[in-house]
């Protein structure tokens, strides 16, 4: 085609595109940016995909996230990388504000871990409700258990089960992955193995596993969120209001209606607004 | 400065010399090792015969070989894990998570980089050089061997290629190795771990140990490399 022919119809298209664009006001609003260190559980789940855009609605920030595990979560925040955190540890968390790392932390939400196994469950632990007698019966059939192995969330809170389980995990039995949560759901369905799961993360992948929930329903379970704005952090204004946000009955009432429609029930429970 | 800190904590954990580190490399040293020799083995009479033989389609696989030696080791990584796990067509094998695996899904990514450099390195050779073998009266194969032989600087430099692709690879090994402690744990992938876990200290020291076995190992090869090369220098 000769360009001469091509620049009439370049032309009417430059012009549409002026025209759709006239009515627009210019963004009156400068946007900062703000840094959210979050741990993989809530970035793969796809909340943030529904908090975040409904956040940037509201005030003039942008949201850029990093999903990391928690531990690294935290250290990002220590260096003040980030501005505000999203993690699930609250030993981890509770130790970061006694630091003085952190401004202010409130609670967010939870949802609750789930002991997933082979279907063949070949410890016999299928249906029982406390996490410590059913994992001391993995360890005492040497059944393979996946950790973490990461310092995540929930390697350290799948820790904490074993120490009240008066168990230390060692031998050929317990695997350590050292990836994140959907990695280790595949490797145990591969290796028929047992492991400790956000339940979210577990119905997400659930029908490309071979795996099934063992134990679930104890208080020891729960998994609760927790916001940390950084101390001394680079856009102060935008951690505060990111914090006050997901708190909020809005913020809340996303976080409650999040997975209702893809998995019949919600991932996330509210802790505030409730 | 946390860079500077890192480096100190880095060296400081290297002279510490732990057991399970040296596993880790070792582990490092002998997937990608393997990998590269069977890479050789079977991408340099590849590269050799691609270079010389005629045959129609031969532009066609010329190109598919000089792609794959961009090949990205995630895409590897995924399409060997759909073949061997256990649901997959090889997955009676039983050998996902285990280092064999790591060592073929290597192998796919430094096969195309050698067998692709060392037919550039016989096609670079001077036209008449093959000629003149042969009306000297040199049978088929000892043109071959000649042809290799005068090869030999860029050969080298074909294997550096395909163990450096391999070595510093994560995004297979990663995917069909699991990363598992004591069994497929390798530097890369304990690498990603530790600065996921924001040990960024031990990550780098990892890093650095890394460096410096690539380094020896390159070194070697470097010196036989030069040892050739000296004879153009007269020195």
């Amino acid at each position: 085609m000769k360009l001469r022919k091509v620049m009439p119809a370049i032309g009417i298209i430059l012009a549409f595109m002026m025209l759709a664009t006239a009515g627009c006001p210019r963004r009156e609003v400068e946007r900062t940016e703000l840094i959210l260190a979050t741990t993989t559980s809530t970035a793969d789940s796809g909340l943030l995909d529904v908090l975040n855009p409904a956040f940037e609605e509201r005030h003039p920030f942008t949201v850029k996230t990093i999903a990391v595990g928690t531990g690294e979560a935290l250290r990002l925040g220590e260096q003040k990388e980030a501005d505000v955190l999203l993690v699930h540890a609250r030993r981890l968390e509770d130790q970061f504000m006694a630091a003085g790392h952190g401004a202010r932390r409130l609670d967010v939400m939870y949802n609750d871990f789930v002991i997933v196994g082979p279907p063949g469950d070949p410890a016999g632990i299928r249906g029982m409700t406390a996490p410590g007698p059913a994992l001391a019966r993995v360890a005492e059939r040497q059944a393979l258990f996946a950790s973490r192995g990461d310092n995540s969330g929930t390697h350290v809170r799948e820790n904490s089960l074993w120490q009240a389980a008066g168990v230390t995990p060692a031998g050929a039995w317990y695997i350590s992955t050292g990836q994140g949560m959907g990695d280790t759901l595949r490797i145990s369905s591969e290796k028929q193995a047992y492991t400790l799961t956000d339940r979210s993360t577990y119905l997400a992948q659930k029908d490309r596993l071979e795996l099934e929930i063992m134990v679930q329903g104890d208080p020891g379970l729960l998994n609760p969120y927790g916001v940390i704005e950084v101390q001394g952090a680079k856009n102060v204004e935008g951690a505060q209001a990111f914090a006050d946000f997901i708190t909020s009955p809005e913020g809340q009432r996303i976080i409650a209606e999040f997975g209702k429609d893809r998995f019949g029930q919600p991932l996330f429970f509210p802790l505030v607004h409730r | 400065m946390l860079i500077v800190n890192s480096l100190r904590e880095a060296f400081r954990l290297l002279l510490a010399v732990d057991r399970e580190i040296l596993e880790i490399a070792w582990l490092s040293l002998r997937v990608s090792g393997t990998a590269t020799v069977i890479s050789v083995l079977l991408g340099m009479p590849a590269g050799v015969f691609l270079a010389l033989a005629r045959f129609p389609g031969k532009a066609f696989i010329i190109g598919l070989v000089n792609t794959g030696m961009g090949l990205p080791p995630v895409v590897v990584g995924l399409t060997v894990s759909l073949l061997f796990w256990r649901a997959g067509p090889m997955g009676f094998l039983g050998i996902m998570y285990t280092p064999a695996v790591m060592v073929l899904a290597q192998v796919l990514i430094a096969l195309p980089i050698v067998a692709g450099l060392s037919l550039a390195a016989i096609q670079q050779l001077s036209p008449g050089l093959r000629l003149q073998a042969l009306s000297l009266g040199a049978s088929r194969l000892q043109t071959v061997f000649l042809l290799v032989r005068e090869a030999r600087l860029p050969m080298l430099a074909a294997i550096m290629a395909g163990f450096g692709g391999v070595i510093s690879e994560v995004g297979s090994v990663m995917m069909v190795g699991g990363n598992i402690k004591g069994h497929t744990r390798v530097l890369t992938t304990a690498m990603v771990l530790e600065t996921r876990m924001g040990r960024f200290e031990m990550a780098l020291a990892l890093g650095i140990l890394l460096l410096a076995m690539s380094f020896t190992v390159n070194a070697i090869l470097t010196s036989v490399q030069q040892r050739g090369a000296r004879r153009w220098t007269g020195g």
